[in-house]
């Protein structure tokens, strides 16, 4: 493998390590403030209790959503210098903003949270989750954004050897990046439920402090409805986005060799990239691709064979990649539905808490996989249309990107490791008794 | 002129990034020699336990504004000292997760595992951040490509060593005098003597790296162009000599200031002989990295100029209260970690 080839991989493990605990910290920041806030509205201890148990959860989650993003923030530098240098002048300040905006309010209150139960009012305390919930969406917008603009390049003039800003407003109202937050900000959300109630399922079926967790269970079942619905129409608000913007990806994403009008949408295929086809094609939706990609079932789809081999994706990966998540999206709104139904006596649907323990692992699958769609699916182009991911990297031996490579995957899987063992053990345990 | 308020800035970043999380960064080195028990240990992990995050969103910041303003400066900079970098972020992961996972588990092994990642993820930054800085400063092996020509193991040579041991120095003491302010009892003490005897060495290698850098580095031909800069340098000695006479005091705030204010001066005297270079070539000085070939355009540094200006005081006054509101000692009954 080449540096290309090295640091392509060592920048996915990265990134794809990192959004293990993103979206727990986005989804969880915001429940747990919600649990506190109820405790403040109304006196219920096990409100605070609930505050304090999936506050704890959030906390060993939180480390290594830090501790990670740290090493992503500098591999532009590391291992893409030579894309560093031709859209510093907007991707670098957009990451500026980020931190400047939202990290420093984040790892402050994180911390004046942690350490002040007890010591201000209730409202007060309340008051410091919000800052952090908020902070972190803040964050993952302005991240996003910086994204959405590798995604579909805009507000931006080619002078003096590189990608100028020329117009901010049209980089930070960026249809393409507005609509990635959505989706991922909702998907994020619904991790965070899943896992509420996957941990209340155990405890459930244990009979384990029934109304606590009913308490807590009755929240996050409303919330995962919300954002799964709302998770559902912004991927497909994304996909409308991806056929107008980057018609590589959706031809991989669909493995849709040929150019047509009315393009049907095939429940099961085959792709065989080699010979240019899939294999496999069976029940035929008529005209539903166009119908989906542009509200119009005329419409005309652009297939991969009208796209020059070296401009095309690998089809595979992002083909598959995409079926999972659309799979696991329909999953979990059928899980959901059935959840949500029967949130009040929860406690008395064995097989159901059975399927919702298990289902926790569902989304987190579907964040890795959707961003393989958005980050494979992209390829040849790290910004599209305007930078090869060839051109894009550091002068760099070999050998140093392979050693790093490896204290990577070394070092991120002990930690992965230990966090899991960590949040399984608190998980389980349970919350603490009420303070007399 | 924009390039000459983000170049002030730019070393600003960095100094604060020092002053505050040096503290966290030394006392993490020298927890293992002030603890006697697993008590004591835990108090200086809570020390710096709601603080340490948001310090290192200074060096987040520091590196983002590089890049946001001086993309070419980042570009080369990360990618020549990539083995060195990656060295440094390896390291603080280790002291972030050693915060959250310690005491997680009741178990002497485990416990002892994590307090081995803090002190070598506090030890090495603050080497690592100080060789980096002493090698920038004395100019490092840059062609005209912006290629790095030199090794990992080139950027240790005798001045970079120095700078690294002048920023653990002044690290160890900066830390040593937080736990005297944050501790009471045979901890402060034992925090307390640390800091008096460190002092004369830092005062001794202080001087010594200051002699170094008139022989080994071009730092000092702006003090001789406008030497109204000199007020850095001393602004660092004065912190220097402050420290002694508030430890002489046990006025331990006003030492901690001290010695921030020395963290600030070291700094700025640094940044200030660099101006305007960013990473001086040591081949050829054509080939120098300075605050004007390697920019951001007028628009984007005005922009972040703005967010600069409205965010940065926001933070300060925020990160301010935070620090006045824990400011209390920590006790045994309000043990987090
Ligand atoms: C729980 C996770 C999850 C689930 C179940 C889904 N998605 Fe998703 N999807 C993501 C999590 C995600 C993500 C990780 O958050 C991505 C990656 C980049 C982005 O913006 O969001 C993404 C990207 C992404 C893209 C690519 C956008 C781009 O190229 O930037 C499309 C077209 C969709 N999604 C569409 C869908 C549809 C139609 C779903 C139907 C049910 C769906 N997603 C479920
Ligand atoms: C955190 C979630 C993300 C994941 C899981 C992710 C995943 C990936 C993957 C799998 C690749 C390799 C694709 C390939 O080379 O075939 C990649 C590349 C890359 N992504 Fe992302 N990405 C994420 C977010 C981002 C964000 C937010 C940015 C920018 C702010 C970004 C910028 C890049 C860059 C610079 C590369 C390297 C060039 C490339 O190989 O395309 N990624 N990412
Ligand atoms: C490749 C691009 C990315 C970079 C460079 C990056 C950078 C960072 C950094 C530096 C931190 C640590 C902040 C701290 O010390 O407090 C962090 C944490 C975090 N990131 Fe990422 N990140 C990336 C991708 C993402 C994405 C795509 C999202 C959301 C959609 C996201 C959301 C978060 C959140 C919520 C945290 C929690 C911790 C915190 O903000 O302090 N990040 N990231």
């Amino acid at each position: 493998m080449d540096v290309v080839m090295l640091s392509r991989l060592q920048f996915a493990v990265a990134s794809l390590f990192h959004f293990l605990f993103v979206p727990l910290t986005l989804g969880l920041s915001v429940l747990t403030a919600i649990y506190e806030t109820r405790y403040v509205q109304t006196g219920d201890e096990d409100y605070k209790r609930a505050a304090k148990f999936w506050g704890k959860l959030f906390l060993i989650n939180f480390a290594l959503g830090v501790v990670t993003g740290i090493t992503l923030e500098f591999q532009f530098g590391t291992n893409w210098s030579s894309y560093s240098k031709y859209v510093g002048d907007i991707f670098g300040s957009l990451l500026a903003i980020e931190a400047t905006l939202a990290f420093y309010l984040e790892s402050t209150f994180i911390g004046v949270w942690a350490f002040t139960w007890n010591r201000v009012s209730p409202k007060v305390h309340a008051l410091f989750i919000w800052l952090v919930a908020i902070a972190s969406n803040v964050s993952a917008l302005w991240i996003l954004i910086a994204n959405g603009w590798m995604q579909h390049p805009v507000g931006y003039v080619l002078r003096n050897n590189r990608a100028e800003l020329q117009d901010f407003v049209a980089v930070i109202t960026n249809k393409f990046a507005l609509l990635e937050f959505v989706h991922t900000v909702g998907w994020a959300y619904v991790v965070a439920s899943f896992f509420v109630m996957g941990i209340c399922a155990y405890h459930l079926l244990r009979k384990n402090e029934v109304d606590f967790f009913k308490k807590s269970f009755k929240i996050a079942s409303t919330f995962a409805l919300i954002f799964t619905i709302l998770g559902v129409f912004t991927g497909h608000l994304s996909g409308s986005e991806v056929a107008e913007t980057q018609p590589s990806k959706l031809a991989a994403m669909e493995s849709h060799w040929e150019t047509k009008q009315n393009a049907p949408m095939y429940l099961f295929v085959m792709p065989d990239e080699q010979n240019e086809r899939n294999s496999v094609e069976i029940l035929p939706i008529p005209s539903m691709l166009s119908l989906l990609a542009f509200h119009s079932p005329s419409a005309e789809v652009k297939g991969l064979k009208d796209i020059p081999k070296e401009e095309r994706p690998p089809v595979s990966l992002t083909f598959w990649s995409f079926r999972i998540m659309v799979g696991i999206g329909t999953l979990l709104l059928l899980i959901v539905i059935f959840a949500w139904k029967n949130r009040h006596g929860i406690e008395a649907c064995p097989g159901l808490l059975r399927i919702l323990l298990l289902a926790i692992p569902l989304p987190y699958l579907g964040h890795e996989v959707g961003w393989i769609v958005a980050e494979v699916g992209r390829q040849p182009w790290i910004v599209y249309g305007l930078m090869k991911t060839s051109d894009a990297v550091s002068t760099l031996a070999r050998s140093q990107v392979l050693a790093s490579l490896w204290a990577f995957i070394v070092l991120y899987s002990l930690l992965g490791l230990v966090d899991f063992y960590l949040l399984a053990k608190y998980a389980r345990k349970g919350p603490q008794p009420a303070e007399s | 002129m924009l390039e000459t308020i983000w170049f002030i800035l730019w070393g600003v970043l960095w100094a604060v990034y020092f002053m505050l999380d040096g503290f966290d960064l030394g006392l993490g080195t020298l927890m293992p020699f002030f603890a006697k028990n697993d008590t004591e240990r835990r108090i200086i992990y809570n020390a710096m336990g709601p603080f340490w995050d948001g310090n290192e969103v200074w060096l987040i910041t520091a590196g983002g504004a590089t890049f946001a303003a001086f993309p070419v400066a980042y570009a080369v900079m990360f990618n020549g000292l990539y083995s060195a970098l990656l060295l440094l972020l390896f390291s603080l992961i280790l002291r972030g997760v050693s915060f959250e996972f310690r005491n997680k588990v009741e178990s002497p092994a485990w416990r002892a595992l994590w307090d081995a990642c803090l002190v070598v993820g506090s030890f090495l930054p603050a080497l690592l951040l100080g060789v980096a800085f002493a090698n920038i400063f004395q100019g490092i092996p840059i062609d005209k490509n912006g290629v790095f020509q030199g090794s990992f193991f080139s950027l240790l040579n005798p001045y970079g060593l120095a700078g690294g041991i002048l920023f653990v120095l002044l690290f160890l003491v900066h830390g040593s005098l937080w736990l005297a302010v944050k501790s009471d009892g045979g901890l402060q003490q034992r925090a307390a003597s640390a800091a008096s005897r460190l002092w004369p060495i830092l005062l001794v290698v202080a001087v010594l790296f200051l002699a170094y850098t008139y022989v080994a580095t071009n730092l000092f031909d702006n003090y001789f162009k406008i030497p109204i800069l000199w007020v850095l340098p001393l602004l660092a000695v004065s912190g220097l000599l402050l420290i002694k006479a508030f430890v002489a005091k046990k006025a331990w705030w006003g030492a901690w200031f001290a010695s921030s204010l020395t963290i600030v001066g070291v700094t700025l005297f640094g940044v200030a002989g660099l101006y305007p270079n960013l990473l001086p070539s040591s081949i050829d000085p054509e080939f120098s990295i300075t605050a004007f070939n390697g920019s951001s355009s007028q628009l984007t540094l005005k922009i972040m100029l703005g967010v600069a200006l409205v965010m940065v005081p926001i933070v300060i006054a925020y990160q301010t209260w935070v620090y006045i509101f824990l400011r209390n000692k920590v006790t045994e009954k309000d043990l987090l970690y």
